[in-house]
């Protein structure tokens, strides 16, 4: 290799090394991150406060409680509260929801055909209660099926999950995640690190001396991409043996996507040091432009297709958008390269247009 | 062959001025000094000079060649010291030298020769673990001229190398710059500092963009033609607004050890101390007195402004 060249990378890799601190954050933040998303921030439902008044009192009644403590999503907290106070309870945050059984309840199961039990639901988490009601008339099927063995129905849906078939929320962060994080270190990483020399003037010593620009902007990126990759290697390690998440299809072809889409944040990262001249502002500006739209708009959390249309085509802008449809079919289906040759292609492109611009940007003078 | 030559550089930040039609040569093997106050335009011929600033008008020549045209070979000839600090302070100081002789493609063997004589004139040998951000401001100065001698360049561009440094280490510096200068390295160099200018084979004294003269600083002594007379004065600028009421601004300078009065209308000193009398304390007494480079500076500058 160049002698130039492997002097800066050498050096580049002495910054890194002798800045404890960052370094530190830079190991700290996947696995914090990791714990939050894998622990604290839980999408799978259980757990929910219920009360229940029971007006009937009757065995039908207590036999319809029971099927309702018998699946693991409800937990009674209060049983025949005042009935005359019910919204208090979701007030003071004690009850997600309230189930009230009529006192007519066993006599109407006897003789009426329909018999109805009200359901009251805290929509403040408009998701939380879609749950709750899908649960309870799951309840409510299951005490109709014991009951009473001869409804006929014509017509039911059978679903089978593929890919997730036990819907655990880590399967769908972690792809996630592993996008997140590689993005931030590239791109912060790589801005910082460049913005750093011109606001010590390093740059203006490091210019006037033989080096090439070519060699300048590869010597400080590739460290840095060394590290991303190995971030997004470690968060798919844990990720793996720890939470459990498959990798369906081929690792090396993982790998060569991540590998990719190291690349594409990096041209972010040096678009940014570009045209910035301070650590602060290109700080700000990495965060503006890749770190919240890769949380917000790259269906990392919110899913693309409910998004109105015009953030549907920004999305498609975001690298993460591109790079967690590849991950996700990778790791969670098993697709191979024919299946994502478009979204590679996209990653491809909008690196090589961030790059040419930056590199056309990358000046070796002071104006 | 000539090392540096300016000609009629212009240069404008927007509406700003920054140069306006400057010019000099500088020869072979001497320290050239470029004198002036901050905002002068200094540094932005410095970075002109190493290809790192483009002029509006006008043509730099380095070593008898074109700068802008030949960017490339400028900045692997030249040795160039930015105004502030720009080493990597988390390097130490054999890292930062070594990175230095990589950058210029020095070979390894020639890099650790270099190495050891630059410690010896630097005496930066027992500090070469330390980090550059742990060294005291004359070493970080010895330490950012080491790095630029790696290459061995014959041509030095030094931005006021000595700005926050201790009279001590200033001084030592400067012995430094003449060993190089011994050595026939041209060495271009600015600086704030008049003690520092007397110390250049050649000096242009600039301000807001122009060059007020251009000599060896002797040369522009001797050819100043009026006297200087000092007063001492426990109270400088009271009497400098005393005496503003009698004389003419331009021939009183104020410094802070008392006013120095510059005559221009050749009364000689006897006759100056009677036309000031009515005005002095007991204690302030004109005295005879050589100008110095700051007198001549001071007046030129003065001359500046009454032209605009």
């Amino acid at each position: 290799m160049n002698k130039t060249l492997s002097s800066i990378i050498k050096k580049e890799f002495r910054h890194i090394l002798r800045d404890k601190q960052t370094l530190i954050i830079i190991f700290l933040m996947p696995v914090m991150m990791l714990i939050l998303f894998g622990y604290a921030i839980n999408l799978e439902m259980q757990n929910i406060k219920t009360a229940i008044v029971d007006n009937s009192k009757t065995p039908q009644s207590r036999d319809f409680i029971e099927k309702i403590i018998s699946v693991n999503f409800f937990r009674i907290v209060s049983v025949d509260p005042d009935y005359n106070n019910l919204e208090s309870l979701f007030q003071m945050r004690q009850a997600n929801c309230i189930v009230v059984i009529p006192y007519d309840f066993a006599r109407k199961l006897d003789h009426q055909p329909q018999t109805k039990v009200q359901l009251l639901i805290d929509a403040s988490d408009p998701n939380a209660a879609n749950y709750i009601n899908n649960y309870l008339n799951m309840v409510a099927n299951l005490y109709n099926l014991d009951h009473n063995d001869f409804v006929i129905q014509p017509l039911s849906v059978e679903p089978r999950l593929l890919y997730n078939p036990d819907m655990k929320s880590a399967y769908f962060f972690v792809p996630g995640l592993i996008a997140v994080i590689i993005l931030l270190i590239c791109a912060l990483l790589t801005s910082i690190a460049i913005v750093r020399e011109k606001e010590n003037g390093t740059l203006e010593q490091i210019l006037v001396s033989p080096v090439k620009p070519i060699h300048i902007i590869i010597g400080k990126v590739l460290p840095y991409m060394m590290i991303g990759f190995l971030m997004g290697l470690m968060i798919l390690v844990i990720g793996h043996f720890w939470f459990g998440v498959p990798v369906a299809g081929s690792v090396v072809l993982l790998n060569l996507m991540m590998i990719l889409y190291v690349v594409t944040g990096l041209s972010f990262g040096l678009l940014i040091s570009t045209i910035t001249k301070s650590q602060q502002i290109a700080m700000m500006a990495t965060l503006v432009v890749t770190i919240l739209p890769t949380i917000m708009l790259s269906g990392f959390i919110f899913p693309i297709a409910s998004m109105p249309l015009p953030l549907q085509f920004v999305s498609r802008l975001i690298p993460a958008t591109h790079f967690l449809e590849i991950i996700r079919s990778i790791m969670l289906k098993g697709v191979g390269i024919s299946e994502l040759y478009k979204q590679a292609g996209a990653l491809a492109l909008i690196s090589l247009v961030l790059l040419g611009v930056s590199m056309k940007k990358f000046s070796t003078h002071l104006e | 062959m000539i090392p540096i030559k300016v000609e009629n550089i212009h240069k404008n930040y927007g509406e700003i001025k920054a140069l306006k039609g400057v010019g000099f040569q500088v020869n072979e093997g001497e320290i050239f000094g470029l004198i002036g106050p901050d905002g002068a335009g200094k540094t932005t011929l410095m970075r002109m000079i190493v290809s790192l600033l483009f002029p509006d008008e006008g043509n730099i020549l380095f070593m008898d060649r074109d700068v802008v045209s030949n960017n490339a070979f400028v900045r692997s000839h030249v040795g160039y010291m930015p105004q502030r600090f720009s080493l990597y302070q988390d390097l130490s100081v054999e890292e930062n030298l070594l990175f230095f002789g990589d950058l210029f493609n020095v070979p390894k063997e020639k890099q650790h020769q270099r190495l050891e004589r630059l410690y010896n004139f630097s005496r930066l040998g027992p500090f070469k673990k330390r980090f550059a951000g742990a060294l005291s401001g004359g070493m970080k100065q010895k330490l950012a001229l080491s790095c630029m001698l790696m290459h061995e360049p014959e041509i030095m561009i030094l931005d006021e190398p000595t700005f926050g440094v201790d009279p001590v280490s200033r001084l030592e510096f400067w012995n430094i710059l003449g060993t190089l200068r011994d050595q026939g390295i041209t060495q271009v160099i600015t600086t704030p500092y008049m003690d520092e200018a007397a110390r250049c084979d050649r000096i242009a004294l600039i301000y807001a963009g122009n060059i007020l003269a251009l000599d060896a600083p002797d040369k522009i002594i001797a050819d100043f033609p009026y006297n200087i007379y000092k007063i001492a004065s426990e109270v400088p600028h009271i009497l400098f607004n005393n005496l503003k009421s009698v004389m003419e601004e331009k021939d009183i300078q104020l410094f802070a050890d008392g006013v120095h009065v510059i005559d221009r209308n050749k009364m000689g000193i006897n006759e100056m101390r009677n036309f000031l009398k009515a005005y002095l304390k007991d204690d302030e007494e004109p005295a005879q007195s050589n100008a110095n480079l700051e007198n001549i500076f001071l007046d030129l500058m003065h001359e500046q402004k009454e032209q605009v």
